[in-house]
């Protein structure tokens, strides 16, 4: 298993210009990232979404490379996004997933059939074209070049350490710096397409 | 048809209101819509398998600059209700749900629980909406286009039209 901090500082020095919806990975990737204003570090809106929103606006900046970096614990809530991702597929997305094999935010409970489950397997049958899995830091490292030089929509499953969160909710420290309003402001900014939300 | 709600009607709002992207599930009022929306190439048509999805679709794709319309079922807008709370109000995003009103009675004696909780739904979540049953009502449409647009926030029209012209 590789520790996600690590793995986002190996993905940034690869991250060029595009649109990073860090998800469960956003604690991290808000000290790591050079570009905020082309981040979308929303919390959680509502669990199990993520990869939807990120297949929206994958497909609304098809000339802009949108890399999300899902969880498990969401994508099994949405397993039935996989086909449709597969069916718009759009050549920008790079759907990676953090896979630390439990609930991590509400004490580390495992997922259904933690171990067992091979979510790159899951996303090929779905439709994906290009699928991956790595455990390893190094592995991962060396192959995340050829990964991102492949069109999308492509699959990357990530065995992560879980970082369990027992502090009740109300307590815990919050590393969001933005708002999302401000979040979707600037990325529209950005995007030079005016108007806010 | 007068006493219809016609597909072509629907659709002509669509694309008034400049919709880009249809994000939908099938249901039982909206296989003719379907076909004609196929047929229309400004419109990008997104299959759900499950209707919450739509909203984060719907989420992402207006934060990347495009005019989504989520089409769905009743009964799927129920299934909805976190998605609509954390992808659609909690993001402001500014979209019309369509959705085709199972079991709707204009004489309001339910027999199908789908419509029984339809409008309570609507109100406990605080979403406007509209009912539209034929084309006289297809003003509605319009109307919740241009509040969703104002307020940013989604907008219901209710089609309770099953069986009758909408589907054919």
């Amino acid at each position: 298993m590789m520790h996600t901090a690590e793995m986002l500082q190996v993905f940034a020095k690869h991250r060029g210009d595009a649109i990073v919806v860090p998800g469960r990975g956003g604690r991290h990737w808000v000290r790591l990232t050079g570009r905020e204003t082309l981040d979308v570090p929303l919390g959680d809106p509502a669990m199990g979404g993520h990869a939807g929103f990120a297949l929206g606006l994958a497909l609304a900046q098809p000339n802009r490379r949108v890399v999300l970096f899902d969880s498990e614990g969401d994508i099994l809530m949405s397993l039935g996004m996989l086909p449709t991702i597969a069916e718009q597929a759009p050549a920008n997305f790079y759907h990676f997933l953090l896979d630390n094999e439990c609930y991590a935010t509400t004490g580390g409970q495992p997922v259904p059939n933690a171990k067992d489950v091979a979510y790159d397997v899951l996303a090929r049958g779905a439709g994906y074209p290009r699928a991956f899995a790595f455990s390893e830091l190094p592995d991962f490292t060396a192959n995340l070049p050829d990964i991102l030089a492949q069109p999308g929509p492509v699959f990357v499953a990530l065995k992560v350490l879980p970082e369990v969160e027992n502090t009740p909710i109300g307590g815990r420290v919050r590393w969001n710096t933005r708002s999302r309003d401000k979040v979707i402001q600037d990325l529209r900014g950005e995007l030079r397409l005016g108007g806010a939300t | 048809m007068a006493d219809a709600l016609s597909p072509e009607t629907v659709l002509a709002h669509m694309k008034q209101a400049g919709v880009t992207d249809v994000v939908w599930l099938p249901d039982s009022e909206t296989n003719w819509l379907y076909m004609l929306m196929q047929a229309e190439p400004s419109l990008r048509l997104i299959g759900v398998t499950r209707e919450g999805h739509a909203c984060s679709i719907a989420s992402g794709l207006h934060a990347g600059g495009r005019r989504p319309l989520i089409l769905i079922q009743n009964t799927g807008m129920m299934e909805s209700g976190d998605s609509i709370r954390g992808w659609l109000l909690g993001m402001n995003v500014p979209v019309v749900l369509m959705v085709g009103y199972r079991g709707y009675t204009r004489h309001g004696v339910d027999t199908d629980t789908a419509a029984t909780y339809t409008e309570r739904f609507l109100m406990a979540f605080g979403l406007n909406y509209y009912l539209v049953e034929n084309d006289g009502d297809a003003d509605r449409i319009a109307v919740a286009f241009a509040e969703a647009e104002r307020t940013k926030r989604p907008v219901v029209v209710l089609v309770g039209d099953e069986y009758h012209g909408f589907n054919r």
